[in-house]
């Protein structure tokens, strides 16, 4: 009998999928989103070919739509990633993630003698330079690099 | 929680600045009044400091105000384990304003974000400390005639210094020159004099403080060089005596030249500068007073024109 070298994936009838996730992003989303406690179907595909960047990782998650809080989550993550809203099997948005302006309660300050790190409370940031991923704690007034920097 | 809380000054506006420096000014002809009458002040220091606290209890008793407090956290629930929202919380039923200093960061804004309170930052950590910067304006005012135009001279640790940085970004409305003279390791941070740049401030900085390079000054403004600071203690030895001010280094400068200082000073100051002319230090530091009764006023929503026509000076 001859063997089957692909394997299909379903098309999704409704959902998210998430596209152009650099390869080594791929885990950190999945953790990010609580994909593994998600009981609709879940597709994770990494190191596919991509034209653009060489390799890429994808996530295709069936019937369910992110938040906006979720979305700055995974912009902090990835900055460059593109979310496809599917409904009835068609493609009904496009969203490039993009940091946002204030990121309420989404990282933890860098600072370890800044308040938010010794009290309960939640953090705010301000974007200073979307370009380079310059963020400013509100409330000890530190720049930091956002991917040096942990998510709450 | 909007409120009239102080917790920088670096974004006031030139007319704010200037309200405060003439309410400064009037406490000044007249320090001793009965206008706080029936308040109470809550001086909360999370971390101790004699100097900025006593300023600030003077600065309401003299105003007829009554004061409560702490000073050192040891003795207080903070030492049980008490959140700080929970003291400002517990405080903000007894107290009309509340001056707090603490080791953290940020502390002073989370504060008056969980209270309706005004609260004054008498210091957060390294970050803030902006009665400090209201009583270095005044006395720059005060000596000068004017916060405009002025050269003013940064000397000793300006890397770790929060009174320079804070004195730097509110003067940047006034048109300064500033001079930043310390030794390699202590140099001004780039996110300062990028500041400057983006708010096209003049600085130039240098190594050497000598009688020639400090000439032009009109404001000698001193910090203290902690040998704490230094990783290479090698590097400190060779340059702790180099940011010392003598009193024959003051040959050539300007009439006007005032020298400054946040105290408490070690040798960075000689003792015979104590007896120039242009030693202003200990006027500085009673200039606090008067600062901080315009602070304690202002959150408490009383204007100049109160102060003016104020019926109760004793």
């Amino acid at each position: 009998m001859e063997k089957r070298k692909d394997l299909l994936v379903a098309a999704l009838e409704s959902g998210t999928v998430i596209d152009h996730i650099p390869t080594d992003k791929v885990f950190t989303i999945v953790q990010l989103l609580q994909l593994d406690r998600c009981t609709d179907q879940v597709t994770i595909g990494n190191n596919l070919e991509s034209a653009r960047f060489g390799k890429k990782g994808i996530i295709k998650i069936a019937n369910r739509f992110f938040s906006d809080a979720e979305i700055s989550q995974l912009a902090v993550v990835c900055p460059n990633i593109r979310l496809c809203i599917i409904k009835d099997y068609e493609v009904v948005e496009k969203k490039q993630v993009t940091l946002p302006d204030e990121l309420d309660n989404v990282v933890h300050c860098a600072n370890p003698v800044c308040i938010t790190n010794n009290e309960p409370m939640k953090t705010v940031f301000y974007v200073t330079d979307k370009q380079r991923g310059v963020v400013k704690c509100r409330y000890c007034g530190k720049e930091q690099q956002i991917e040096n920097i942990k998510l709450v | 929680m909007g409120n009239r809380s102080i917790v920088s000054i670096a974004d006031y506006s030139r007319e704010k600045i200037q309200n405060l420096l003439d309410m400064a000014s009037e406490f000044e002809k007249a320090p001793n009044r009965r206008l706080l009458q029936g308040k109470v002040v809550a001086t909360l220091f999370f971390e101790p400091s004699t100097r900025t606290r006593l300023s600030f209890e003077t600065a309401a008793n003299r105003l007829g105000a009554r004061v409560i407090g702490f000073t050192d956290p040891k003795v207080t629930s903070s030492s049980k384990g008490e959140t700080l929202k929970d003291t400002i919380k517990m405080v903000s039923n007894y107290a009309d304003v509340i001056v707090m200093r603490h080791k953290l960061e940020g502390a002073a804004l989370y504060a008056s974000e969980v209270t309706n309170v005004p609260i004054i930052n008498a210091g957060d950590g390294s970050n803030l400390h902006p009665s400090q910067t209201m009583l270095d304006l005044y006395s720059i005012y005060k000596t000068q005639g004017t916060l405009e135009n002025l050269n003013i001279y940064m000397v000793g640790d300006l890397k770790y210094g929060r009174t320079v940085h804070s004195l730097l970004m509110s003067m940047r409305k006034y048109n300064p020159t500033f001079h930043f003279i310390a030794p390699k390791e202590l140099e001004m941070p780039d996110e300062y004099k990028l500041y400057c740049q983006q708010n096209n401030v003049n600085y130039i900085e240098q190594t050497d403080f000598t009688e020639d390079t400090i000439a032009d000054a009109d404001i000698l403004y001193m910090t203290r060089v902690q040998r704490e600071r230094f990783t290479d203690l090698m590097e400190y030895e060779r340059v702790k005596d180099a940011y010392i001010l003598k009193a024959d280094m003051l040959g050539k400068c300007r009439d006007n030249m005032k020298i400054l200082h946040p105290l408490p000073r070690v040798n960075e100051i000689e003792y015979d500068v104590d007896d120039s002319k242009h030693a202003y230090y200990f006027e500085q530091a009673q200039n606090g007073l008067y600062a901080r009764e315009a602070l304690i006023c202002d959150v408490l929503g009383i204007t100049l024109e109160d102060i003016r026509n104020d019926k109760t000076i004793i």
